[in-house]
């Protein structure tokens, strides 16, 4: 196999890994207003996702990193071309970053509230915005013949991209709520169970539009095995809710989430940005890519480190396996500092 | 209005303002995961209170940190493809690199084990979860190396060609690359200055609440004083040692970076260093106030008679090497040449901060020999200011350092105008850089206010010995947000 092809395959792997994970804690932090009826259960929400939130995120720092390295045309096309819906999900990600560790710190209500608000729209901003960008890279845009982005930020707007937005965003909210179904316990349990049945509904129905419309606009044999094997993944992770087995559920939403990744990545193939234009250059994986050097040696990092990453965090899921309930959270965040005001 | 401003000029003050932001956090992170991780060991050894106290009362501040510096952070990997899409496109295939393999070995740490470490407390073993703040700290070491390796590339290129059927250069030795000379002395250069920031940090804190404390608190905060302040004077010998090796390289790859740091024009022998000079600086007009003779030629050839290439004859031997002018319109007063008042006065400015915070966290050492407090108030507003100052001294290092290299962005390969992305207008950036501005200002105002609420605030109390409810499920977290 090329290698071009083999990262190609590892980028994806790298979103898959990104999607299905930072997708629950994207989806606990957009459902905290709506699971949680007091502090305590927000906190109970936050706690469940606290210690691997960060390690979730670093997935995309390096598929970025990655897409920089293997594929330089491709990076520098894709973020320069969508400059102002990744700078939202950058702006997003800032505040995100800095919002769980913070909201911790106060104890004043105003002070809280207003990193919960910043935490449900820094978590929705990416969910939608994800999906939209790789509707668009499938969908292909505007690439003039030096490979330069010429369209502008409402060329991203299609309906096609609303759909995939829709269907990221949704996707992610019932991964987030049968993360808290299988993380929790008490009511906020069953009140998370009770919603991922009615967004993964929702959900199901928007995906299924997604999926067929991809595969009717480029997709093939392969892509279509993804897609109905998401989709039955999706399906059996409802039906696992209603038999309230949550492990099953959970496991449902992350292989619907990887299955589908897997076939818009199976669709896009060779191309990584095809273009709209008669006369642009689109992005393939041989016009885009570094040398064999570089993705030889790149290779030789990945495959060393890889499972290394892998085993480590699966390791803290395991140190944090233990449901948590409103009683196990302390009155007061473990180290009290005065409230700040702000 | 927009369309006077280009956007060049726009990219280059963003890129400047969002690096140098998040290296305001980059060594506290770097020095401060070292420094906790010393603390919990000591406790883990000696089962003293003191270092346990330490541990929590500087762990927090380090989280403080840290999550603004992560944060922060995100868009330094993506910006090179949004701003600097030429340059992505002719360098990636060497810089992009040291940019995975830094995800890949350095966050993926830092991030799980800090996780681990900040919810471990009662998950794991005393030892383990020491254990999880040296492998955080391991991995902002091997974040800095991988992001020094690709900036070094920058100052000093190694291990490519240039291929003219692609237009790009390629890399053909990645080794090169990891053990340029330029990498190999500015590593320890950054690492020792970020310990020597995260000493500062802890004894200026700690000094303050010890001048103040009462009991057994007093004591805590003399060791942290101690410690920081060891930490901080060890440390700043490796800071002047691997800075002055690093002049005698750069007088070597980048002789012009060594003429600006003086401002010194024309090629000479015995070459003095000024200490302050008033004027333009503009090669005619400029008079120096304090001069030591011999200083500048020792610190860029190790001997105090040695030859310093001025800029001048510089700036021709550039131009007949590299062709005409790449865009003067920066680069008063010509080309080739960076911005002389910046390059002087940062490089004066990173020098002299860093001694004065190196002889108040002297002053600070001498005077906690004993448990007395300190009678002199200006000892306490020397420690109040001391966390900022090589905090302060590494902002102006890397303005000269990245100033001094300009107008190039790869030194000798390729310039900054070149490099900045063709398809983003001057609108989109001013966006962006409006954008960031107000998060960061808004954000730079709640990161500090939150460190000095728990600089202010009481150490928790020791915890008792274990109880019977070690094994109970039902027990409250030991940590939670």
């Amino acid at each position: 196999m090329e290698l071009t092809t083999v990262w190609f395959a590892l980028i994806a792997v790298l979103w898959i890994g990104y999607f299905t994970l930072e997708g629950f804690d994207f989806g606990v932090g957009m459902l905290l207003p709506i699971l949680a009826r007091n502090d305590r259960e927000r906190r109970v929400m936050i706690n469940t996702i606290g210690p691997v939130w960060d390690g979730n995120e670093v997935w995309l720092l390096v598929a970025g990193g990655a897409t920089f390295a293997a594929f330089p045309e491709w990076y520098a096309t894709l973020f320069s071309g969508f400059y102002l819906p990744l700078l939202l999900i950058l702006l997003a990600l800032i505040v995100r970053g800095v919002a769980f560790e913070y909201r911790a710190k106060g104890h004043r209500d105003e002070w809280r509230t207003r990193w919960d608000a910043a935490i449900v729209v820094a978590s929705f901003i990416p969910s939608l915005l994800w999906g939209v960008a790789f509707a668009n890279i499938l969908r292909g845009v505007p690439i003039d013949a030096h490979k330069e982005y010429v369209g502008g930020f409402f060329n991203l707007l299609n309906p096609y991209a609303i759909v995939g937005g829709l269907t990221t965003l949704l996707l992610f909210l019932t991964h987030g709520a049968l993360y808290i179904s299988l993380k929790t316990d008490g009511e906020i349990r069953v009140r998370a169970r009770a919603l991922a049945l009615k967004v993964g509904l929702a959900a199901a129905g928007v995906a299924v539009v997604f999926l067929t419309w991809t595969q009717a606009m480029t997709g093939d044999a392969g892509s279509a095995v993804f897609f109905v094997l998401a989709a039955a993944a999706l399906v059996g992770g409802l039906g696992a809710v209603l038999r309230r087995r949550e492990g099953w559920a959970f496991t449902g939403t992350f292989a619907a989430l990887a299955l589908a990744v897997a076939g818009l990545f199976w669709a896009l193939f060779p191309d990584v940005m095809p273009t709209s234009l008669s006369d642009g250059v689109g992005l393939t994986t041989s016009n885009a890519s570094a040398t064999h050097y570089t993705l030889t040696i790149m290779t030789v990092v990945a495959v060393i480190f890889t499972p290394v990453v892998l085993c480590y965090q699966a390791w803290t899921y395991w140190v944090f396996r233990q449901r948590i309930a409103v009683h196990h959270i302390p009155a007061e965040p473990a180290e009290p500092v005065e409230a700040p005001t702000a | 209005m927009l369309g006077v401003v280009d956007p060049l000029d726009l990219a280059r003050w963003q890129f400047g303002i969002v690096t140098v932001y998040h290296f305001l956090f980059v060594p506290v992170t770097i020095g401060l995961s070292a420094i906790v991780a010393g603390y919990e060991t000591a406790w883990v050894r000696t089962g003293n209170q003191h270092w346990l106290r330490l541990t929590k009362f500087f762990g927090k501040l380090f989280l403080i940190n840290f999550a603004i510096g992560v944060a922060t952070g995100i868009v330094q990997e993506f910006q090179f493809g949004m701003n600097w899409s030429d340059y992505s496109r002719f360098v990636g295939d060497i810089f992009g690199a040291p940019l995975a393999v830094e995800g890949l070995l350095a966050f993926f740490l830092e991030s799980t084990f800090l996780g681990l470490w900040i919810f471990g407390w009662d998950r794991l073993s005393p030892k383990l979860h020491a254990a999880c703040i040296w492998l955080v700290h391991l991995g902002t070491l091997f974040s800095a190396y991988f992001i020094l390796a690709a900036n070094s590339w920058m100052q000093h290129p190694v291990g490519y060609t240039y291929n003219p059927k692609t237009g790009r250069a390629e890399l053909h030795d990645f080794f090169a690359v990891l053990f340029n000379k330029v990498q190999l002395v500015t590593f320890p250069h950054v690492v020792t200055a970020a310990y020597m920031t995260a000493g500062a940090f802890v004894a200026g804190i700690a000094f303050w609440r010890f001048a103040r404390a009462e009991g057994e608190a007093r004591e805590t905060f003399r060791r942290g004083v101690r410690t920081g302040a060891a930490v901080m004077l060890v440390a700043g010998i490796g800071v002047a040692i691997s800075g002055d090796t690093a002049g005698k390289i750069m007088t070597e790859v980048q002789p012009m970076k060594m003429a600006a740091a003086e401002g010194l024009y024309d090629s000479r022998t015995s070459a003095p260093f000024s200490v302050l000079t008033v004027g333009s600086l503009n090669g005619h007009h400029h008079k120096a106030i304090i001069e030591i003779p011999g200083l500048l030629s020792f610190l860029g050839t190790g001997s105090f008679h040695g030859k310093i290439e001025g800029i001048n004859q510089l700036r021709a031997e550039y131009k007949s090497t590299y062709g005409k002018d790449p865009g003067a319109k920066y680069y008063s007063p010509g080309d080739y040449t960076p911005i002389i008042p910046v390059t002087y006065w940062t490089f004066r400015f990173m020098i002299g901060v860093g001694l004065l915070a190196a002889g108040i966290g002297l002053l600070l050492l001498l005077t906690t020999r004993r448990s007395r407090a300190p009678t002199s108030p200006w000892l306490v507003r020397g420690a109040i200011v001391l966390p900022f100052l090589p905090i302060a001294a590494n902002a102006f290092g890397w303005l000269f350092t990245e100033m001094g290299r300009q107008p190039w962005a790869v030194f000798g390969v390729m310039t900054t105008a070149q490099g900045v992305s063709p398809s983003v207008g001057a609108g989109l950036v001013a966006t962006s850089l409006i954008a960031y501005i107000l998060i960061y200002a808004v954000l730079i105002v709640i990161e500090v206010r939150l460190m000095l609420a728990s600089v202010k605030a009481d150490l928790p109390p020791d915890p008792g010995p274990p109880g019977e409810d070690v094994d109970d499920p039902d027990r409250p977290l030991a940590f939670a947000y």
